[in-house]
């Protein structure tokens, strides 16, 4: 089974310190964040017994968590993730044509992943971005002022990455 | 030009880092804190009349002295960067681009508070503001405004980022203060207040992102002065989040007492509706305020001139008015079709729901299929008394605000806009491929000659 | 020790007085009757329970003696302690029935409303709010939500559809055994109970799950499919029980054993022992010994007048013997050709076959004349 390194041990023992002594479980969100980018972008069962294990609890307490919030993902997710916000604001200028537009040119629905494993399809609840509609989340950062333009070239950029770290 | 307490630095180049937030006066408050002592920082805060930025606009000083000091146990203040109302960003502009003056707000804050721990709770999402805040309280750290004795006061205070996972629900006092135990965001019972007993049963206060930086101009000028700018009860400056039909969306810091049309129409804030469309309506504080069309919210329904401000955007309660909120102002143009900015609405307090209490976790589902419905051409005449009877027994009977939050964007939406679902109801074909249209939503209201 | 306070508190114009610290719904129960409030997932015994089925909502028209002032919205009576003075209106509010008849809707919204094939018919608490609160019929028109079924082992059955979220078991876990294996996993209307992976609850207490689950979400395997609780007659026992205290509920059919539960108090709780603790009992207990020689009978247990399962019971030698044929007696001893005795051509029901013995539901298989 996979186990964080060195490194990323380091890292949990400093999200681990934050918190009272006994309080460890607090930890449990910023944690399973680090395993989920550890691990392949999702969370397996097996890195969510792994996480109740260095935390020293149940490992109910684990899913339970991990269920709630919509940012961890229990399935796997294609290399790159487009999450495209669809509320108010973001529908007021315009981001069903952004979905629409997405959908057809990588030809999968919301919540589906291509078929070569390299973009999944997500839509989105309010991201906080409202001025800056329509947008959508990749990775770890904001992309903004969508137009087709832009997603084209976004999709070129995953490809060329993609293909840099082969 | 309104005064500017909070983004006056904003465009100062490298204000992100200590160096240029320090050259430009920051951490002022911090040294001048110190030496007031916890008491007077309250005091002063009080006679600020600060007022929660988050949404419920509560009195921040009375909030801070209710905190309980029980001997031996911790106290906590925690930061609630959980930004998740729709059309709300203001406090990820502070903190994206003013990551020092939170830092400074936190701080002097702790100190008041005696919170030697202090939490951010930032919303997952905004992953790289949790590096910028890390990096800006590593620098304070390296100039003894983090740490252990600050600046040689005997107080220490640590400052942590918390990230989050998702879910607008955390955005509630309790289910932050659960979340950041690392369980899942269900709201707690009220009482115990956090006061008394919040994270980890020991006393906590949560704060907003803009409530805890306005602290810093408050310390600098005194709660006086301070008190001095706005109107009434809405004092100091206020973060406007606008978003939505209009040329310039974007983060402004007003004084609460410019005008609702200044504010929309101004070169110096909205900037108007672009292509020359009309206003059509206007959601002035987040997607949970109610909804207002145009001739409402330009002009009371006194006929008198509608502020940007806690009272006036509140004039006339529910029935004509609606609420400052977090600030999140979403305007329509007469284009927009508002069954469908409900449906959204509806479809995303469904979405964030922690399903805890039965009037939300199943109401807000049934809401959005009936909105849908409406939407698709497909509904029916009663699916509108329907919609309004569910709200009705949501609002007020749920464990947290969130109910009351879900039901009424729809409450306002069908009672100032019934005329537009039901055209959806009469002519389905219609509503498919066009919208209603501006109608008579800016047209004069009457109003009756007062004797 | 001090004195306890005593707080003066008038609750639909009844006025008691309660110690300092008591819930106005515990204040309510005392008085008893209509004027206590209905309650899905409060559980007295259960720490920790209550405040989010919203039924138990009540109005405080005032807060108490020395602040008047009326709580601006309606509280949940389970959770709000009562105050010197405070005065209550519960059903005398047209305000909390409104609600209360809403929150009835909205737990009924989702709810299969399959009670002809559910277990828990006749001790439903749904079903009881259902009919003293609601309204007929529902304004619903869209499907119902259901779930992917999980198995959670050989003795408790999950049927997550009819769940209404009440929490109940997810404390029973956490409060009666060392480690919950079982939890509520999503969140807002897709919220379930769950395990997450197929994992079979084991802990020797899990069985009071059963006990207090208020619907028929989670039903005991060993009696399901068996038969309907009003047929049966329940009955105090007790045995010397290493794990628990062994005081239980047998609920019989003639000298057959179909199940066993805790005893239960008139608010549906498991009734307290001599020393104030719940009398939980184990999986042994409930599950195991199903013959009535494993028991020391106690005598008949009471049940509510107003449950159908009082109906027509304790006439005779209570629970000793099989029900009299009652065919002949409501037909005046006539015979009608068309009205066919059963057992004549199926074996279903027959006397001699001990339904509670049969491993998970009847089949056909299970009997004589169907086997090779």
């Amino acid at each position: 089974m996979a186990k964080f390194n060195d490194t990323q041990l380091t890292e949990f023992n400093r999200l681990v310190s934050h918190y009272p002594e006994g309080k460890q479980k607090s930890a449990l969100l910023p944690v399973l964040h680090l395993a989920q980018d550890t691990f392949g972008g999702w969370l397996s069962t097996e890195t969510m017994d792994y996480v109740a294990e260095l935390l020293h609890i149940a490992p109910i307490e684990v899913y339970e968590v991990a269920t709630f919030y919509s940012m961890y993902n229990l399935k796997p997710v294609g290399k790159y993730m487009f999450e495209v916000c669809q509320t108010g604001p973001c529908m007021l200028n315009g981001c069903d044509n952004i979905i629409a537009y997405i959908t057809d040119k990588l030809g999968i629905k919301a919540g589906e992943t291509t078929p070569d494993g390299m973009f999944t399809l997500k839509t989105v609840e309010c991201l906080g971005a409202c001025g800056y509609a329509p947008m959508m989340q990749l990775g770890k950062t904001y992309r903004e002022h969508l137009t087709k333009e832009k997603v084209d070239s976004i999709i070129d950029e995953c490809r060329k990455n993609a293909a840099a770290n082969n | 030009m309104s005064q500017k307490l909070l983004l006056d630095k904003a465009h100062v180049e490298g204000i992100r880092t200590y160096d240029v937030y320090r050259r430009e006066g920051g951490y002022r408050a911090v040294e001048k804190a110190i030496k007031m002592g916890p008491e007077a920082i309250v005091e002063e805060v009080k006679k600020s009349g600060l007022r929660g930025r988050g949404g419920a606009g509560f009195p921040a000083g009375m909030k801070w002295s209710f905190i309980a000091k029980p001997e031996g146990v911790p106290r906590h203040l925690v930061c609630n960067a959980d930004e998740s109302e729709p059309g709300t960003f203001k406090d990820r502009y502070l903190m994206e681009f003013l990551p020092h003056l939170l830092i400074e707000g936190l701080i002097v804050s702790s100190f008041a508070l005696g919170s030697n721990a202090t939490y951010i709770y930032i919303r997952g999402e905004y992953a790289w503001i949790v590096d910028i805040l890390e990096h800006a309280i590593e620098e304070a750290r390296a100039h003894n405004f983090v740490g252990k004795n600050i600046l040689g006061s005997g107080f220490d205070c640590e400052i942590y980022v918390h990230r989050g996972a998702g879910a607008y629900i955390c955005g509630e006092e309790t289910a932050l203060i659960e979340s950041l135990e690392g369980k899942r965001g269900n709201p707690r019972i009220k009482p115990p207040f956090p006061a008394i007993q919040g994270v980890w049963l020991r006393p906590t206060v949560v704060n907003n992102v803009e409530t805890l930086a306005a602290v810093v101009p408050i310390i600098n000028m005194g709660g006086e002065e301070y008190a001095k700018i706005g109107v009434g009860k809405s004092t100091g400056t206020k973060l406007m989040s606008a978003c939505g039909n209009i040329n310039k969306p974007g983060v402004y810091e007003i004084d609460m007492t410019i005008s609702v049309e200044e504010f929309i129409y101004s070169d110096e804030y909205c900037g108007g509706i672009p292509n020359g469309k009309r206003l059509k309506a206007c959601i002035p504080g987040g997607s949970s305020v109610p909804i207002l069309p145009a001739n409402l919210l330009l002009k009371t329904a006194k006929g008198e001139t509608r502020y940007m401000n806690y009272e006036s955007l509140s004039d006339g309660g529910f029935a004509t008015g609606s609420m400052m909120g977090s600030g999140g102002f979403i305007v329509l143009d007469e284009d927009q079709c508002v069954v469908k900015n409900t449906y959204t609405f509806a479809r995303f307090y469904r979405h964030e729901s922690c399903g805890q209490c039965s009037p939300c976790r199943e109401g807000t589902g049934w809401m959005e299929k009936l909105l849908l419905r409406l939407e698709n051409g497909a509904g029916k005449l009663s699916d509108i008394d329907l919609l309004w009877d569910i709200q009705r027994k949501i609002e007020g009977n749920t464990i947290c605000p969130l109910g009351d939050a879900a039901a009424w964007p729809v409450a306002a939406a069908i009672r100032h806009f019934r005329d537009e679902f039901e055209w959806h109801v009469f002519h389905p074909d219609e509503a498919v491929k066009r919208n209603y249209g501006l109608a008579h939503y800016a047209d004069a209201i009457h109003v009756p000659a007062t004797v | 020790m001090a004195e306890q306070q005593l707080f003066k508190v008038t609750i639909d114009n009844i006025t008691i007085e309660v110690p300092s610290g008591t819930t106005i719904l515990n204040a309510a129960r005392k008085i008893g009757g209509d004027v206590a409030p209905p309650a899905m997932c409060y559980y007295s015994k259960l720490q920790g329970s209550g405040g989010k089925c919203r039924t138990c909502l009540v109005e405080v028209s005032k807060g108490s003696e020395k602040d008047p002032r009326p709580m601006p919205k309606l509280v949940a009576s389970c959770r709000t302690t009562v105050m010197d003075g405070m005065e209550v209106k519960n059903i005398t509010s047209p305000k909390v029935l409104d609600a209360r008849a809403g929150v009835v809707e909205f737990l009924l919204l989702n709810h299969p409303l399959d009670c002809p094939i559910c277990d828990q018919a006749g001790e439903c608490h749904l079903q009881d709010l259902s009919y003293d609160h609601g309204k007929e019929g529902t304004r619903y028109e869209f499907q119902r939500r259901t779930f992917k079924k999980h198995d959670i082992g050989p003795y408790i059955q999950l049927h997550m559809t009819r769940c209404i979220l009440c929490y109940r078991c997810v404390y029973v876990a956490d409060q009666l055994t060392n480690k919950r294996e079982h939890g509520i996993l999503d969140r807002g209307d897709h919220s379930e109970i769950a395990t997450m992976i197929e994992k079979s609850l084991e802990n020797d207490f899990i069985g009071n799950v059963i006990d207090v689950c208020p619907v028929g979400a989670l039903t005991d395997r060993t009696f399901r499919f068996k038969n309907r609780v009003w047929f049966l007659k329940p009955m105090d026992a007790h045995r010397n029980c290493p794990t628990c205290s062994g005081k239980v509920t047998l609920w019989n059919r003639g000298d057959e054993v179909f199940r066993v539960t805790a005893r239960k108090d008139e608010w549906g709780e498991v009734e307290s022992l001599e020393d104030g603790k719940p009398a939980w009992i184990c999986n042994t207990c409930r599950f195991d010994k199903k013959h009535t020689n494993d028991w020391v009978i106690e005598g008949p247990r009471m049940i509510n007048r107003q449950s159908v399962i009082s109906a027509g019971h304790y006439q005779g030698n209570v629970g000793l013997n099989k029900p009299t044929e009652i065919f002949e007696a409501v037909h005046s001893g006539r015979h009608p050709k068309v009205m066919l005795d059963i057992h004549s051509v199926s074996e279903v029901n027959k006397p001699d076959i001990e339904l509670s013995l049969i491993e998970g539901p009847a089949h056909s298989t299970d009997f004589n004349s169907n086997k090779d």
